[in-house]
């Protein structure tokens, strides 16, 4: 696959090498000079100098066939317009940006690019989760983040525990998906009972994580 | 009208106080409190301090009842996040966002949004009082695709126009 990341902060250096150990195809584009050689001494001609913003680096770089680019700038204007000139411009298929105020994630969708990471938002819900929904796991927002991919651990005083699924009323639209036992993963199905350790991988709205966590963990205060 | 502009270097100040000569409220937004300073002293409108990609300062100064936006920060990439924010999310009918970069200008008008660049403009003009021709249409200075030797092209340099 022939990637082209923008910005070569801490965030682009490690990704390139991460996909370059990948055995991907990597351009990198960095428009600081001097952070420039410190990244060609460490990619060669993968990195590029340049401003990702402007049409000529892009072209250059080869966005009209990438198949992936991923904006990670300090700057999230400066990765609005890379992921908009890539999409629109060169037709990538894949844009992927980096947001850094959290407020701006809305506004992104809103300007059409719908893939956006935020660690901002990712260490706040990791703290969020600790604090209040300690035994479901966020694992990725689906649907613009209506729906939720949520992990489930199941301890010994579970309500679920010793019960069957079918057994049990589940939120509208909660769909268990995935039982880990031990080793082994399988597809969840009516009959299974449940276990303490197991853990469950759900497909949740957003609006129902907690009467979901009722339903399966009880009202206990959790602890962790 | 009530008409909102984003930056208040000399092209925002002066284009505020215009207005403002012209009889419209006018609200300006800049990040820097420094800036004010080059409005005039009689300006009436109102100073917003804040960054112009968040939709609180912008209703702050008042984008809801906009008739017009303009972005002129010396951030192309702020003026575009900016106008694309004020006409998809408040629906402002008037919009323009001043960029640099001919080629980006370029790309954002195929893509809706009304651009100013300030190079082609810039450099066409003093062109064509160089070579003691007659000033254009502005459209004719802005457009970049079709003069294929035309000043975009070539990373900032002035080519011949080659007549």
């Amino acid at each position: 696959m022939y990637v082209i990341v923008a910005g070569g902060g801490k965030v682009g250096y490690y990704l390139t090498k991460a996909l370059c150990a990948d055995g991907q195809e990597v351009t990198l584009i960095e428009k600081a000079r001097q952070r420039y050689d410190l990244l060609q001494e460490a990619f060669g001609e993968s990195a590029v100098l340049g401003d990702a913003c402007e049409v000529t680096t892009l072209e250059q770089a080869g966005a009209g066939r990438a198949e992936l680019v991923a904006a990670v700038t300090g700057d999230d204007e400066d990765n609005l317009v890379i992921c908009q000139m890539a999409k629109r411009k060169f037709k990538v298929p894949r844009v992927i940006a980096r947001i850094n105020n959290p407020k701006n994630e809305v506004t992104f969708q809103l300007l059409g690019i719908d893939e956006t990471v935020s660690s901002t938002k990712l260490i706040y819900s990791l703290i969020e989760q600790e604090v209040e929904v300690a035994d479901v796991i966020p694992l990725t927002a689906l649907r613009r983040g209506n729906l939720e991919l949520v992990e489930v651990a199941l301890t010994g005083d579970s309500p679920a525990v010793g019960r069957m699924l079918r057994d049990i009323a589940l939120p509208p639209n909660c769909t268990l998906a995935i039982l880990v036992r031990g080793e082994t993963a399988s597809i969840v199905t009516s009959d299974l009972r449940f276990e303490p350790g197991d853990i469950l991988v759900a497909i949740v709205p957003s609006a129902a994580v907690s009467s979901f966590r009722e339903a399966l963990l009880g009202r206990g205060v959790p602890t962790r | 009208m009530h008409i909102v502009v984003l930056g208040c270097g000399r092209v925002g100040a002066t284009l505020a106080m215009a207005l403002e000569a012209e009889g419209h409220s006018v609200a300006v937004i800049d990040r820097n409190r420094e800036a004010f300073r080059r409005l005039s002293r009689g300006f009436k409108g109102k100073t917003v301090l804040g960054i112009g990609i968040d939709e609180d300062v912008l209703r702050k100064a008042g984008i809801e009842r906009a008739g017009g936006f303009a972005a002129t920060t010396n951030g192309d990439n702020t003026n575009i996040m900016s106008a694309q924010i004020v006409k998809v999310r408040f629906r402002v009918p008037r919009v323009i966002a001043r960029i640099y970069d001919p080629l980006r200008a370029e790309a954002y008008r195929e893509l809706g949004i009304d651009t100013i660049s300030p190079t082609l403009l810039g450099a066409g003009m003093c062109r064509d009082y160089l070579l003691g021709k007659p000033y254009r249409h502005v459209d004719e200075y802005l457009a970049v695709r079709d003069a294929p030797n035309s000043l975009a092209r070539g990373s900032g340099a002035v080519p011949e126009r080659g007549r």
